[in-house]
């Protein structure tokens, strides 16, 4: 039963993506021009003669002068295969330029999702089973600040602080004589003395709303017959919390990983400029900004196909946790 | 016994608690007052849409004006008690002037307070001239100098000498009114799709709901930097101030379709709406008279909290250059001039806006949450 669940959910995550992917070409090519006449400025920006029969076979070669339909099939059918076309701006190919950014960005997003859960699952516990205590106060408090400011902000904030009371620089993934060196474990071990601070950004506000959510659901749990039943037979109030209210608590819980995910992704793009991180964000946003539309279509593609999975992943976990859900 | 058919009236249904024939609407708001939390933040959210409607009257100066001998004028603190001289005092406000210095080696220039000059401040003052709401011709200013050649700095001055205090207040009105605007067109899309959803049932709701499905699962911001990177460049700003308003809602829409879809699933089945329906009510009625009223409720409450969220969204977009762009005045375009560690350590008071912004979404997510929980008919009474 379980399994028939997981294939139906992963069947239907197969629209998605077409949709995803036909909303994210539709994208890259609603500005004005194609990349052929940016390709062309650039030229003769810098001083090269632009030879009108080069361009037209360049138009050819990547199909442009074709119907969208046409030009939608030739560019997905070749990134399926990888071959997401050519950044003009860098001169090679996207794919060669996004997937160390990228797999930076999903271990960014999942760490967070890590810290958002390690620290959300405790206190929304705490906040339920103590509350209106000082320390449900305090931590209602925080959430509301945590809700109320923009990432971004929060980053500024944050990035002040470090330089004018701790002369430090927070930005970046790497130190210096890292930053280009290949992959080892000194690398990593630089890799998690510098997310951290990216990590506490970006889980903040994702924090905040699910302490929220933990303790709406958990307090809902708390009054039923059940938990006074068990708490009449002599059960220890530690493992009577534990044990049932928080096993169905924990419930909506699990799915706010469907859109937390997504939400992660998506607001670590501005993060990600403001503290330069070398993740996918500010090279997307960079792209958008030049027209260099094929790099930029990867990134908005494959942060969409994150999202999916990220929804996906969720489903499942739910149906796993809850068996009422594989039946429906 | 015909005489007596008119049963006795029992005297103690006549003494009624307000609560007995108060309407849904005084309930609502009875348990609202009570939510001291939300009523502090509908003041402030109050406060603001005031701002944003007299802008041009609360701010001092011109938006626009530049100053270049007070690049990055600190911020000054006004004082009400004037010290004279000959030791006496009168009350009337001024600040204390600064002069720049320039240092002569590292040519960085530093403000120093000029003990001996004083600048005077006056209540509605004659200042720079403008047209209220674009029509009205004015010249008065809820607080100027006395002198209008004169300029003080309340929230200190940007790059170019601009007057931090009037840029805040004028993008109060284009924050401000963004989320407004936004959340209508969003609660258009929202109200038709998900009523169309819920009260037909059946293909239409599934065909809604997948696409519901599909907007959520997009990464929002990825979107909007996507579709606001294809709006033409050449684009007025009020077009552009539009262009970015749609953007916005169409990705906003899909929380209150689901929040009118799923009401109105849980009223259809309501034993109220069963007897209005067995009573001959006509289906419009049933819908307007019956339903609606315990809806508009909660959907106000979504739309409130649906404010902040565009808000926070238009910031992002303009903080990142994307969204609206410098003739306009909105809190995000003021936070790019702090964009990077170098300004603002030089000029912390650019923060300012981003303090604005802090505040707009925490009041209006109080007032919200106040909304939700006083609409909520079955919800505990657990305020204070």
């Amino acid at each position: 039963m379980l399994f028939l669940y997981i294939l139906r959910r992963i069947a239907w995550s197969i629209p998605l993506l077409f949709a995803v992917s036909i909303i994210a070409f539709a994208l890259i090519s609603a500005p004005p021009g194609d990349y052929i006449t940016s390709f062309a400025a650039t030229l003769s920006e810098s001083g090269d003669v632009v030879d009108q029969a080069r361009l037209d076979a360049m138009r050819e070669r990547y199909g442009l002068d074709q119907p969208f339909l046409v030009q939608y099939w030739h560019w997905i059918s070749n990134a399926v295969q990888g071959d997401f076309g050519i950044s003009f701006e860098w001169q090679q190919p996207v794919s060669t330029l996004i997937w160390e950014r990228m797999s930076l960005s999903v271990t960014l997003a999942l760490a967070t999702l890590m810290f958002t859960w390690a620290l959300a699952l405790p206190i929304g516990i705490y906040s339920a089973v103590r509350k209106y205590s000082i320390g449900d106060y305090v931590v209602t408090a925080i959430g509301f600040l945590g809700l109320a400011t923009p990432n971004f902000l929060f980053a500024l904030v944050l990035m002040y602080i470090a330089v004018v009371y701790f002369g430090a620089d927070v930005s970046g993934l790497f130190s210096d004589e890292y930053q280009d060196a290949p992959w080892s474990w000194a690398k990593l071990v630089d890799l998690a003395k510098h997310i951290w601070i990216p990590v506490i950004i970006l889980g903040t506000s994702a924090t905040a709303s699910l302490v929220r959510i933990m303790r709406a659901n958990l307090l809902d749990e708390l009054h039923r017959p059940y938990v006074t039943t068990a708490r009449a037979k002599g059960l220890s109030e530690w493992r009577l919390i534990m044990k049932y209210p928080v096993r169905i608590a924990i419930n909506p819980f699990v799915s706010t990983i469907g859109w937390a995910f997504p939400q992660l992704i998506s607001g670590a793009v501005i993060t990600a400029v403001v503290l330069s991180l070398p993740t996918a964000g500010p090279l997307m946003l960079q792209a958008l900004l030049a027209q260099d539309m094929y790099l930029a279509g990867a990134f908005i593609l494959l942060l969409c196909c994150l999202s999916i999975i990220g929804m996906l992943v969720s489903d499942i976990l739910l149906a796993v946790i809850d068996p009422r859900i594989r039946f429906r | 016994m015909p005489m007596n058919s008119k049963t006795e009236t029992d005297p103690r249904a006549l003494v009624q608690s307000p609560q007995d024939f108060a309407s849904q609407w005084s309930l609502i708001w009875i348990a609202f007052r009570r939510h001291r939390l939300a009523m502090t933040g509908a003041i402030i959210v109050l406060m603001l849409y005031v701002v944003a409607a007299f802008s041009e009257f609360l701010a001092p100066f011109n938006p626009n004006a530049t100053s270049a001998a007070d690049v990055y004028h600190p911020p000054q603190m006004i004082r009400f008690i004037d010290r004279h001289d000959d030791g006496g005092w009168s009350v009337r406000p001024h600040v204390r002037s600064l002069t720049a210095e320039r240092d002569k080696f590292t040519l960085k220039t530093t403000y120093i307070v000029n003990p001996d000059e004083k600048i005077y401040l006056q209540f509605f003052g004659k200042g720079d001239p403008y047209r209220l709401w674009g029509v009205i011709p004015m010249d008065r200013h809820f607080l100027t100098t006395a002198d209008p050649s004169e300029r003080f700095y309340m929230f200190g001055a940007d790059r170019l000498g601009r007057d931090m205090l009037s840029r805040t207040i004028y993008g109060t009105r284009i924050s401000m009114s963004i989320g407004l605007v936004g959340v209508t067109l969003s609660l258009a899309l929202g109200l038709i799709l998900g009523g169309v959803s819920g009260f037909y049932g059946g293909r239409v709701d599934m065909i809604i709901q997948r696409i519901v499905e599909l907007v959520i699962s997009l990464p929002t911001i990825p979107i909007w930097l996507g579709m606001s990177a294809a709006l033409p460049q050449d684009w007025s700003p009020l077009t552009r101030y539009f262009a970015i308003t749609v953007i916005l809602s169409l990705v906003a829409w899909t929380e209150l379709a689901r929040v009118v879809r799923g009401r109105f699933l849980a009223l259809r089945t309501e034993d109220f709406v069963t007897a209005a329906r067995l009573d001959g009510c006509s289906r419009k009625r049933v819908i307007f008279r019956h339903m609606m009223p315990s809806m508009v409720s909660h959907i106000i409450a979504s739309v409130t909290l649906a404010i902040p969220v565009m808000i926070i969204a238009e910031t992002s977009l303009s903080f990142l250059g994307l969204g609206l762009t410098p003739p306009i005045i909105s809190w995000g375009v003021l936070l790019k001039e702090a964009q990077n560690v170098r300004s603002i350590a030089q000029a912390p008071w650019l923060f300012i806006p981003g303090g604005a912004v802090f505040l707009a979404v925490l009041a209006l997510n109080f007032l919200g949450d106040g909304l939700r929980d006083a609409a909520d008919p079955y919800a505990q009474d657990t305020h204070q």
